[in-house]
């Protein structure tokens, strides 16, 4: 038996006015996976994901969701995936319950089925007792945890969450979280765009680096940290007058990387919390005193400072008036 | 799959229908303009207006229908135009992302715009008989409830069209002005047509809700420039070819 791609794409490009959005992307992503697709803004994963539900046709290239086409069967690959946008896509003039139902009902569900699932996702995210409140006086959290909700009603095959922490605070980010992981948990195929790093790393089986519409790397979190090749140590001194533990760092095959700023030194090393110690030792037969020891695990970050030479965080600019920028062009 | 799907027209019907009671203030002001409309405009022109061959029917009666007329335009042209609404604050994303067809929710939407614009219209002629007009008889009543459905039905599509078209509001000023005021104008609810200048009566007949208030004036209060035939049909096939359009167009609309 051949096991299906909850998603494979090949080649998938979209162009607007000349301006490649998405650029031959290659994608697959497993049955039961949390894939996330990470990127700065405007490089292509809104775009990526409105061509995988349908809302956008591809220039070129094609897509395949739960074994359906998007450009041929749009209505079977409907059929299979809940979505939850990125910017709010509730009717503010109803209640909670009222958008579950108004749901629940496009995708014709029948009476009972309606009200079990509407009941059992309003518990998920912890709504019950706001279900019968107008949406307009949800807060930024609760919209987003209806729509996760709303995701879920018809049971998807495939979810896809496109930032769906976005713009809100720590605290309800963290709960989002914990609801991904629930329904990760319940084997839902959980496709999942952000910008930011710990969101990736914290939840995504693998994660594809976007930029630029193309995709530059991809694989779980963890391989693609250790592509990175190494920790970083920073090791504050109060001096190395004669250079003695510089010139021993050097020397140490297991350092990969000795830079030093003033009396500061970043050693590069492998598996770096165990280093510590022996560096300790070092330093003390070259009598120098050592004032704080810090270890930095690479980041996502890092990955894609590598692949691109940039920061993800310096393209990301006012979040809010990106948003803002966004609903003024009605995409 | 199904190309129409009674449970989805439902349900984008009743949001529509929710959405429109549960905003009183929107619906009393929907009513100011008709309104004083009627009271300022009947009661100013009915002293220098003199209808030939209109015997026995005052201003107020004449322009009645007229503004009947009126709220069906404006209405439906806002109920269809407010799929724009929809794309600016995402729901129409949510809408398009299920596994309804295109027709299906374009139904759906006209039918919840027609049921919105009929309450309006109706409550018109409640004020419209409050301050002086007949009670239609039961025929009368119908006939007149047809015409407003036609005009309706025609320009919610035209709205449809329009915001199928349009990518947000900013061409809604352009639309008021150039299109729906002298659609408003040009379609004999504020004077009679059969005097009006040539140019003027010509442009009249290309103008679909000519014939719709044609058909009310002729339910309301009896007298008419075309038979009520003529004008149901005019309207019905208008509203056919619209429904057409709006339908092959808000398909292929991309969110």
């Amino acid at each position: 038996m051949v096991f299906m791609k909850a998603i494979k794409t090949v080649k998938l490009t979209k162009r607007f006015n000349g301006m490649t959005a998405v650029d031959s992307v290659n994608l697959e992503v497993n049955e039961g996976e949390l894939f996330g697709l990470l990127g700065p803004n405007g490089a292509g994963k809104t775009t990526t994901i409105k061509m995988l539900t349908t809302l956008l046709t591809p220039t070129s290239g094609s897509a395949e969701v739960w074994g359906h086409d998007v450009s041929k069967e749009p209505d079977a690959v409907r059929r299979s995936i809940g979505i939850v946008f990125q910017e709010p896509a509730v009717e503010s003039e109803l209640t909670g319950r009222e958008n579950l139902d108004f749901h629940a009902r496009m995708y014709g569900m029948k009476r009972k089925d309606r009200e079990k699932s509407i009941e059992e996702v309003l518990g998920l995210v912890e709504l019950k007792d706001k279900a019968n409140v107008l949406v307009k006086r949800y807060s930024g959290g609760m919209k987003r945890r209806l729509e996760i909700a709303r995701g879920l009603m018809h049971q998807p095959k495939v979810l896809f969450l496109d930032e769906p922490t976005l713009g809100l605070d720590a605290q309800t980010r963290r709960s989002i979280w914990d609801y991904i992981k629930v329904l990760r948990k319940r084997g839902v195929t959980i496709i999942l765009t952000t910008h930011y790093m710990e969101e990736a790393d914290y939840l995504c089986d693998r994660v594809a680096i976007i930029d630029h519409g193309k995709i530059i790397s991809m694989g779980s979190p963890s391989k693609l940290k250790d592509s990175i090749g190494s920790d970083i140590i920073s090791v504050k001194t109060s001096g190395d007058p004669d250079g003695r533990f510089h010139s021993c760092m050097s020397k140490l095959k297991w350092i990969t990387d000795v830079k030093k700023h003033d009396h500061q030194f970043s050693l590069g090393v492998k598996e770096g919390e165990r280093k510590i110690p022996e560096l300790m030792r070092i330093a003390e037969k070259c009598r120098v005193d050592i004032i704080s020891v810090t270890l930095k695990k690479p980041t996502l970050e890092d990955v894609f400072l590598k692949f691109t030479g940039r920061a993800i965080r310096d393209e990301e600019g006012n979040v809010m008036s990106d948003r803002m920028k966004m609903r003024m062009r009605g995409h | 799959m199904k190309a129409i799907s009674l449970n989805a027209i439902y349900v984008m019907w009743l949001r529509e229908v929710k959405k429109f009671f549960r905003n009183k203030s929107r619906i009393i002001g929907s009513l100011g303009m008709p309104f004083f409309f009627l009271a300022f405009l009947g009661a100013g022109f009915s002293s220098v207006f003199s209808l030939p061959g209109m015997e026995g029917v005052n201003y107020l009666q004449f322009l009645a229908p007229g503004v009947i007329g009126m709220v069906m335009l404006f209405a439906s042209m806002f109920a269809g135009i407010s799929v724009l609404w929809d794309r600016q604050f995402g729901f129409l994303k949510e809408i398009m992302v299920t596994p309804v067809s295109r027709l299906s929710i374009m139904l759906g939407r006209v039918a919840g715009g027609v049921t919105t614009a009929l309450v309006q219209g109706l409550l018109i002629l409640v004020i419209g008989i409050g301050m002086g007009i007949a009670v239609p008889g039961p025929l009368g009543f119908l006939s007149a409830l047809m015409m407003m459905l036609l005009i309706s039905v025609s320009f919610i599509s035209i709205g449809l069209i329009f915001a199928s078209l349009m990518e947000d509001m900013q061409g809604f000023q352009l639309i008021m002005n150039f299109l729906i005021m002298p659609v408003f104008l040009l379609s004999g609810a504020l004077f009679p047509l059969t005097s009006a200048p040539d140019w003027l009566h010509a442009l009249s007949l290309a103008n679909p809700l000519t014939y719709g208030v044609d058909g009310l004036r002729l339910s309301l209060i009896g007298f008419s420039q075309f038979p009520l035939w003529l004008d149901a049909s005019v309207l019905a096939v208008f509203g056919l070819v619209m429904i057409t359009i709006g339908a092959y167009l808000f398909g292929k609309t991309q969110v």
